[in-house]
């Protein structure tokens, strides 16, 4: 009693395009993902520390050395960014297509598609992390400018908020292990 | 949209709201209180605020003391103070802190116009007028007789314009109409302000909506109480009322008809926060209402530092240095006449 979908999908059309788009547009895609959100949540996450920073510690002078503590998990978010982005880069390995119908062989779209999964995971995972590490920081210079005893405590916060961006590494990696171009 | 101010707000105010939160940081707390208390003179009373945030406004100041001496020294600390926010502020932090200062102004055009009609001299009206509400034409406010010229010399150029609003009348200046002159502009500014900081939405506009609904209903209970036995009639103190609050609309009619100090309180304690107000005071009192509305504004104010990421802190601020000085200087008082029996009783702590 369900719809006939061959009549509301045309399946062979949605094949043909998508199979004429190279896998390796996925994975360049992915990759530039990977990097380029990984570095916008760092750098988020450092400008909304850093000037709160800077305005506190005009008048508290103590606080700027422990509070690097909050730009430097930001900056280890950019960091996991571009390693992410070098190991997947490294998995890319040219096929050639069938001549005949135009498309790559099946595994080659899989690994395709792993590389963009991963890239994208990674990004955005960081991209998360990178502004609650951010925001995070930035009370934590403002309640540490006023009671010294919060710093440490509040680090616990931004620990947990710095995870976030380590699962996404993890799982991009298992993700992308798996992407083999030329599997036979 | 209200939440996702953390992501923004740190690119145009972050460094500034850092900067308030230090001078907050720095106000008299109740053992810095307990000390100057137990001052036997201005000279100790210098010597312990020099320990404090006040300390280089204090250096210098020369040896026979004089209470107003002191409180102008704070008070040049909390326009320094301000006016190096300001000149770092963005829009529309910027236009933030100019509203800011725009109940000092209309403070200062009534206190020099008031002055003229008494025949004071412009400089020493002048050296009276709260710094955070100077303008460049002030000093030409004396000239004026009635409310139309005093518009078209003076006002019409300073931010104040707008207030006057169109029932703007030739009518000589003198005392009844002195004070429905302020009263009048500091409702329109009120509203203003209120219209300016919905604008801005998110936390800025709840926190100050807080604040400023407290101030007008504040404002409008002080007018009904000054105004009692005066000939200022129903509908003329009705239009003194604010156009937002808690006690809009229906609190105003109730407050507009109130003859006495009692009917007054049954109208505002119809309203929840300002029954619990209400009760601090004995029945009959109204001499601590001036007490128990300032530890109220207090509270309040100390309250918009818990989150981050609004203009209210910067509000709370001046609001908060300002009642300082006022401590200061009922403290100053109490010590230069030796009347230490009832001087905790003026203060309003704040922390």
């Amino acid at each position: 009693l369900l719809p006939n979908l061959d009549f509301f999908i045309a399946w062979d059309y949605l094949w043909f395009l998508f199979k004429n788009i190279s896998p390796y547009f996925w994975s360049a895609l992915g990759i530039g993902l990977c990097v380029g959100l990984s570095i916008l949540g760092a750098a988020w996450g450092i400008y909304i520390t850093g000037s709160s920073l800077l305005g506190a510690a005009i008048r508290v002078p103590r606080i700027t050395s422990k509070n690097l503590i909050s730009i430097i998990f930001c900056e280890a978010v950019a960091i996991y960014g571009v390693i992410v982005a070098i190991i997947l880069q490294t998995r890319i390995e040219y096929v050639d297509p069938n001549p005949d119908s135009g498309a790559w062989p099946v595994p080659a779209y899989t690994a395709g598609y792993a590389i963009y999964g991963a890239g994208i995971i990674t990004g955005w995972a960081n991209l998360a992390c990178g502004i609650c590490v951010g925001v995070v920081g930035s009370s934590a210079a403002l309640s540490d400018a006023a009671n010294s005893t919060l710093f440490v405590k509040i680090l616990v916060v931004e620990i947990f908020g710095s995870a976030l961006g380590l699962f996404g590494v993890i799982i991009g990696i298992i993700v992308s292990g798996q992407a083999n171009f030329k599997q036979s | 949209m209200y939440g996702l101010e953390a992501l923004w707000f740190n690119v145009k105010d972050g460094y500034l709201e850092a900067v308030v939160r230090g001078h907050k940081s720095g106000l008299l707390t109740s053992a810095d209180y307990n000390n100057l208390c137990q001052c036997e003179s201005l000279e100790d009373i210098k010597l312990h605020l020099q320990s404090t945030d006040y300390g280089p406004y204090l250096a210098n100041v020369a040896s026979p003391l004089h209470t107003t001496t002191i409180v102008e020294q704070c008070t040049e600390k909390l326009t320094e103070d301000w006016a190096n926010m300001r000149c770092n502020a963005d829009d529309p932090l910027a236009t933030f802190m100019d509203y800011c200062t725009y109940g000092h102004m209309i403070d200062n055009v009534v206190l020099i116009v008031t002055g003229t009609l008494h025949e004071r001299d412009v400089q020493e009206l002048l050296d009276k007028c709260h710094p955070l509400g100077m303008f460049d034409s002030i000093s030409t406010l004396a000239v004026a007789s009635n409310m139309r010229e005093l518009y078209r010399l003076v006002l019409v150029d300073t931010p104040l314009a707008p207030y006057f609003s169109s029932n703007l009348t030739s009518e000589d200046l003198d005392e009844m109409n002195i004070e429905i002159l302020r009263n009048t502009l500091y409702k329109a500014y009120l509203d203003d302000f209120a219209a300016f900081c919905n604008k801005l939405g998110g936390a800025t506009s709840e926190v100050m909506g807080d604040l400023l609904a407290f101030e007008a209903d504040r404002r409008a209970l002080n007018i009904t109480m000054n105004s009692i036995g005066t000939e200022l009639t129903r509908d003329d103190r009705r239009k003194l009322y604010s156009n937002f609050g808690l006690l809009h609309p229906h609190g105003h009619s109730e407050l507009a008809g109130a003859e006495d100090f009692d009917q007054i309180r049954s109208a505002m304690e119809k309203c929840p926060p300002y029954q619990a107000i209400f009760n601090k005071m004995g029945y009959g009192e109204s001499q601590m209402l001036d007490k128990v509305l300032y530890e109220e504004e207090v509270r309040r104010e100390v309250f918009t530092f818990e989150q981050q990421f609004h203009y209210g802190v910067f509000f709370a601020y001046m609001r908060l240095r300002e009642q300082e000085i006022r401590n200061i200087m009922w403290v100053s008082e109490c010590v230069a006449q030796d009347q230490k029996a009832r001087i905790t009783d003026g203060i309003v702590y704040i922390f």
